[in-house]
């Protein structure tokens, strides 16, 4: 690659950096007057949340009896596996809850949202809504933001209590864990410092994630490639930068 | 400009202009769209522009809604310098104004009804009732009151237009700018536009801007017209005006003629050489 087509590139990325880091504080802006409207954040809870609602209990399902028959065949091996309890809460509440339901999010959600906006844009809707003197920040962005932001953290908590239904369906109907162990070694070593970093993990991918969704819609070419090219990018700076903070939050809480 | 009888309609005072557009200028990434621009729209009146595709009449549009802002010169409407305007204060201008897109522009999540209602529940605090009582005048006015229940996705484009024009009037502009009101419709639904632009001007009173490239449809409802080319007006005055023009361009396009100052053809090599070097090759 010639220095100039770098140069080019690294601009280029500066730029959209840019341009994000713009859009991200005029929809903040719009944050609060969108809040006096309710109504449209709630109907976007349902669209991003509830409509995301059977594949996060799926997942939710598969991923706690996974970790059922994976953390009993570990732990056996040390004979501690009256631990599963803990292993599976913690590994859930900390880790898989909030990133899985994230990925997920980012390509059920995440991408709904950018072509939707994307589609808004190609046909001029925003447009008209700008000409008719209503702010499309604050009519379209901003709810989606919210709703994104608010449905995440939701999401996770009922991924999690799905999840661990499934480990206990495993560890203890098949694999024969005591079912009082598993639940009181829970109970005794699961802190509320461990819940509180799964929330706080959830609320930042809720807000990474909707900000790349809506910004991607808003910026994306008003043509039907553009908008496909859009929800694409969604889904792979969504999962990559899920991963990233991942490491970068669980790193700040062992601290 | 052209010939000096085409100018005189345009000799009107200053203060009747709703939307005065002065030796604007405008570029997209370097290419000129306007360059020196005059375009003067007068009250009560349907004022066309027309031009071949590719003239920028949108661009034109979205320089008096102030969603672009000139390179250089003067977009005044309602007497304000459209650049010179607050946020705020734009917005408020728009809510003077209405606008029927192309396409529609409806919001595809939305009936036809609340389409229709989307300004009137954003700007004011009316009652539910009231709210109703507007949206079916409206809708009765295009004559799509029995469409109210639809989804945008069950109308033909013809009807689609409609609802957008019912839209654009719920809040009662004082300016209604259409963009390319006539591309696609079918005889009848065109026939129906035509009249709702000029019964909302003579009925209501609402001054219109419409721009398009079909003159046969502008010449029966147009009080002034504008035909712009290369980026500057060519040519102004009634449709009866332009009609009777010496010039070349203008008679090209009042005739639609492949022959004259404005190329059909993209630039290419010379023909037969390139078929025989293809040939060869």
């Amino acid at each position: 690659m010639s220095n100039g087509a770098r140069n080019g590139m690294v601009l280029e990325g500066l730029r959209k950096t840019g341009a994000t880091g713009i859009f991200f504080f005029r929809l903040l802006a719009a944050c609060g007057p969108a809040l006096a409207r309710p109504r449209l954040i709630i109907a976007q809870i349902y669209n991003a949340g509830a409509r995301s609602l059977i594949i996060i209990m799926l997942s939710g399902l598969f991923t706690g009896m996974v970790l059922g028959l994976q953390g009993y065949d570990l732990l056996q091996r040390f004979g501690s596996e009256e631990a599963l309890g803990i292993a599976a809460a913690l590994s859930l509440l900390k880790e898989l809850g909030p990133v899985l339901t994230a990925l997920l999010f980012a390509g059920r959600a995440g991408t709904a949202l950018t072509s939707e906006i994307g589609l808004m844009k190609a046909t001029d809707q925003l447009t008209a809504m700008e000409v008719m003197a209503v702010d499309p920040m604050r009519y379209v962005a901003a709810p989606r933001f919210l709703g994104g932001l608010i449905a995440m953290p939701l999401l996770a908590a009922i991924f999690d209590i799905i999840g661990l239904f499934g480990a206990q369906l495993v560890g203890v109907q098949l694999m024969g864990v005591d079912r009082g162990t598993f639940w009181s070694q829970m109970q005794g070593a699961v802190g509320l410092h461990d819940v509180f970093e799964g929330i706080v993990k959830s609320l930042v991918f809720g807000a990474v994630l909707s900000l790349i969704a809506v910004n991607e819609g808003y910026q994306s070419e008003p043509t039907a490639e553009g908008v496909g090219l859009a929800t694409t990018r969604t889904v792979v700076a969504s999962s990559v930068l899920t991963l990233l903070l991942d490491y970068v939050l669980t790193a700040a809480f062992m601290q | 400009m052209i010939g000096s009888p085409i100018q005189t309609a345009s000799a009107a005072p200053a203060d009747d202009a709703v939307v005065d557009v002065r030796d604007v200028h405008y570029a997209v990434d370097g290419r000129p769209i306007f360059a020196g621009l005059n375009i003067r729209v007068r009250r009560g009146l349907i004022t066309a522009v027309m031009g071949p595709s590719g003239t920028g009449k949108t661009t034109l549009l979205r320089l008096v809604t102030g969603q672009l802002l000139a390179d250089r010169g003067q977009v005044s409407v309602f007497g304000r310098d459209i650049a010179s305007l607050s946020g705020s204060e734009v917005y408020a201008a728009r809510r003077r104004m209405g606008m029927l897109f192309q396409n529609g522009a409806l919001l595809t999540d939305a009936t036809v009804f609340e389409n229709v209602a989307f300004p009137v529940r954003e700007h004011t605090n009316l009652p539910e009732s009231l709210v109703r009582m507007l949206v079916l005048t409206k809708l009765e006015a295009v004559g799509l009151r029995g469409a109210a229940e639809l989804m945008p996705a069950e109308l033909s484009g013809g009807m689609a237009r409609r609802v957008a024009l019912a839209r654009a009037i719920v809040m009662d502009p004082e300016v209604l700018l259409y963009d390319e009101p006539f591309v696609g419709l079918d005889p009848i639904s065109l026939g129906v536009i035509l009249r709702l632009i000029k019964h909302m001007n003579q009925a209501l009173g609402i001054t219109s801007v419409v721009v398009s490239h079909d003159v046969q449809e502008l010449a029966t409802i147009a009080d002034q017209s504008y035909l712009l080319s290369g980026g500057s007006v060519v040519a102004s005055g009634t449709p009866k005006e332009l009609a009777g023009s010496d010039s070349a361009t203008v008679r090209q396009f009042m005739t639609g003629s492949e022959e004259g100052p404005v190329r059909f053809h993209y630039p290419a090599p010379d023909y037969a050489s390139q078929l025989l070097g293809v040939e060869e090759g």
